[in-house]
């Protein structure tokens, strides 16, 4: 009997280590906070031009994370990439004048959605789409326009 | 030993046909085991002797004839049913087969754990009861590599008849064994099976001490039975064959050569080819 | 060149009928679970045997190649000045990868070969026949709890390794090389997903638990009653398993990160 007892006990300490574990990589290690945007809503913003955005990437208020991109689409009518931001359901009171930019963390980082809310009295609903966006500013774009503009200002030496 | 349909008879094999790997093992062989007999199959190895008891156990299906055990044909049963009538069966391996990661108590009380929902309290009882009866109650704490060869078959022996069988089908229960633990077992077969109201198979070719507990005989050869009857008929056979088995000649009608061409010319041949 | 020929076809029909009578025997173990249900304490001794008895070779294997992956990883970002990403680079490799695949290396050669060597000597010592006639299926009574145990064991094993190589990094890159105990730990949690990694690394050890616990009783039992036998169907268990792994790695990985 004693050596059951033995062996039920480090069975018992094997299979609490292993959930401890998986507990351990589920909380320290990755981001449970992706997990719980169930129950929240999701909004619209279009844009010119998304550069790197990936879906599941971040949607950051004031630098705070707010939710997360649900999809991202094309409307072939409007030429436009159509981007679905679920917002956790903690954040329900973005004014409806809000605008969204894309940003990218760092020089070559992760890029993300940043919003800025505006004044009005009124919130965005579920579905409802942001008016006011910003493009991702894509590398080759500002680096040609910074030696565009450089080439023009040049003679007249500013 | 006329093949009737009385209830006295256990086991009745019929003709049976059987090949292993395109080698013919049996070929015909008939032969019927009563109720309450110790019965000796016997034969020189490589005869089929174990086939036969895997044939009897179910766990092999001869290719032509029937096996009946008490009135079942056992090729024929499903499974649940095949392990029903094997419930009512004891076979002790050559080797004992005790499960090693188990004690002796264990072992004797695995068939009752396995088949019965009997309370703790009197699987203990029986287990010592078995253990008991074959002299081995003090061993119970043992591990199977702790017992000695003539132990571990007599713990095996008591793992048998825990479920108080039908039948006990012993496969070369002898072999290996010194002449006092050979001298134990022999004596317990046979005492066994009169306490118990058993039906015993021993399959051997230890002559002298099958032939001493036997009731019937049968030798084996050739897949088919050469000979059959009590000890006294067959000393007094007047086959060649059985007599030469039956007195351990080294030569007879069983050569002691292996078929081989002529020594001389094998020798004078050389080896190319 | 006939003679080949014939070999080979031999060869071929032998691979196809061991890999039918493995899906059957696998389908007759599968069958014969339920069976286990009434009676827990044989899949806790087979735990025992094959998880707790593999807890220091996961752990300190675990320990290592975390430590490794730290010192590793902090040369080659230090380069680039980001040092801060140690702990993403440590996690993301143990999660995805190196948990689920060391670890079921190092169960096959250590609880795998085992069950094989176990399962095939009770075989070569007519446990398995005993059993039988005694009226008790070996599929159920001593196939069924092992192979379930070894399931249940390896995606245990795989999340103690990835959680003590995390640590092992973090001492190597916080606690020797001096990155930041904050942005170690922020960044991994910001850049590891608990969907598309952990999920993800917790079904790949899902299913090589079940390919080598399958592979590793199925060679004990298939092997030749022998001492010979025995031996090789173990040297194979541990090459079948490695093979089976590496190669269902990829398939999982493609499938799961691959886009």
């Amino acid at each position: 009997m004693n050596t059951t007892r033995t062996v039920e006990i480090g069975v018992g300490l094997f299979v609490a280590a292993g959930l401890a574990a998986l507990f351990v990589l589920a909380m320290k290690v990755s981001n449970l906070s992706a997990f719980n945007t169930t129950g929240g809503y999701e909004i619209v913003a279009r844009f010119e031009n998304i550069g790197g955005l990936k879906v599941r990437a971040p949607v950051t208020a004031g630098g705070v994370r707010v939710g997360r991109v649900a999809a991202i689409g094309y409307d072939s009518e409007r030429y436009e990439a159509v981007v679905r931001l679920a917002i956790d359901p903690a954040f329900d009171r973005l004014p409806r004048d809000t605008s969204a930019s894309i940003f990218t963390a760092g020089l070559l980082g992760e890029q993300y959605v940043g919003l800025e809310p505006g004044g009005d009295e009124r919130f965005l609903k579920a579905d409802d789409e942001i008016r006011i966006t910003q493009s991702a500013l894509v590398l080759e774009q500002v680096v040609g326009q910074f030696l565009f503009s450089k080439a023009a200002e040049g003679p007249s030496e500013k | 030993m006329t093949p009737g349909t009385s209830d006295d008879v256990l086991i009745r094999v019929e003709g049976v046909h059987f090949a292993r790997a395109g080698r013919p093992v049996f070929d015909g062989l008939d032969l019927t085991v009563r109720r309450g007999r110790v019965v000796a199959i016997m034969g020189p190895s490589g005869t089929g002797k174990t086939t036969l008891l895997r044939l009897i156990g179910g766990q092999l299906r001869p290719d032509r004839g029937r096996v009946m055990v008490d009135g079942q044909e056992v090729a024929r049963l499903g499974r649940g049913d095949l392990f029903r009538l094997r419930e009512r069966m004891g076979v002790l391996f050559q080797s004992g087969a005790l499960l090693t990661d188990l004690s002796v108590y264990d072992n004797v009380a695995f068939p009752l754990r396995e088949h019965t929902d009997l309370p703790e309290a009197l699987i203990r009882d029986l287990v010592l009861m078995k253990l008991e009866s074959v002299g081995l109650r003090g061993a119970r704490d043992l591990m199977p590599a702790e017992l000695s060869g003539g132990m571990a078959r007599r713990v095996a022996l008591a793992r048998a008849i825990a479920l108080d069988p039908l039948l006990v089908l012993y496969d070369e229960p002898f072999t290996g064994q010194d002449p006092i633990s050979m001298g134990v077992l022999v004596r317990l077969i046979r005492r066994l099976n009169d306490a118990m109201g058993l039906t015993s198979v021993v399959v051997s070719h230890d002559v002298e001490e099958t032939a001493a507990i036997a009731d019937d005989i049968y030798v084996i050869s050739g897949g088919k039975v050469v000979e059959q009857g009590s000890r006294d008929e067959l000393a007094a056979s007047t086959s060649p064959w059985v007599r030469q088995f039956m007195r351990g000649e080294p030569d007879g009608p069983v050569p002691f050569h292996y078929p081989a061409p002529d020594l001389a010319d094998d020798l004078l041949g050389g080896e190319g080819a | 060149m006939n003679d080949g020929l014939a070999a080979l076809g031999r060869w071929g029909l032998g691979v196809f009928q061991r890999l039918g009578r493995g899906h059957l025997f696998l389908a007759h173990v599968l069958a014969g679970l339920p069976t286990l249900l009434p009676r827990p304490g044989l899949v806790i001794a087979q735990l025992h045997a094959v998880g707790v008895l593999s807890l220091v070779i996961i752990v300190v294997s675990g320990l290592f190649v975390g430590m490794v992956l730290g010192l590793q990883g902090y040369n080659t970002l230090v380069d680039f000045g980001a040092e801060e990403s140690l702990g993403v680079v440590v996690a993301l490799s143990l999660v995805r990868e190196l948990g689920p695949v060391v670890s079921a290396l190092l169960f096959a050669g250590r609880a795998g070969s085992a069950l094989t060597a176990e399962i095939g000597l009770m075989k070569a010592t007519e446990q398995l026949a005993g059993m039988e006639m005694m009226a008790v299926d070996p599929l159920q009574r001593v196939i069924g709890p092992r192979f379930l145990a070894g399931f249940l064991a390896m995606p245990l094993l795989a999340a103690i390794f990835s959680a003590v190589g995390v640590f092992g990094g973090y001492f190597v890159g916080v606690g020797l090389l001096g990155v930041d105990d904050g942005a170690f730990w922020s960044q991994m949690q910001a850049k590891v997903d608990l969907h598309e990694d952990v999920y993800n690394g917790v079904i790949k050890s899902v299913v090589f638990g079940f390919v080598a616990a399958w592979i590793a009783v199925f060679e004990g039992y298939d092997a030749p009653p022998t001492a010979e036998g025995v031996s090789r169907a173990t040297t194979r268990t541990v090459v079948h398993t490695a093979l089976a792994v590496l190669g269902l790695d990829f398939v999982l990985t493609a499938l799961m990160f691959g886009e």
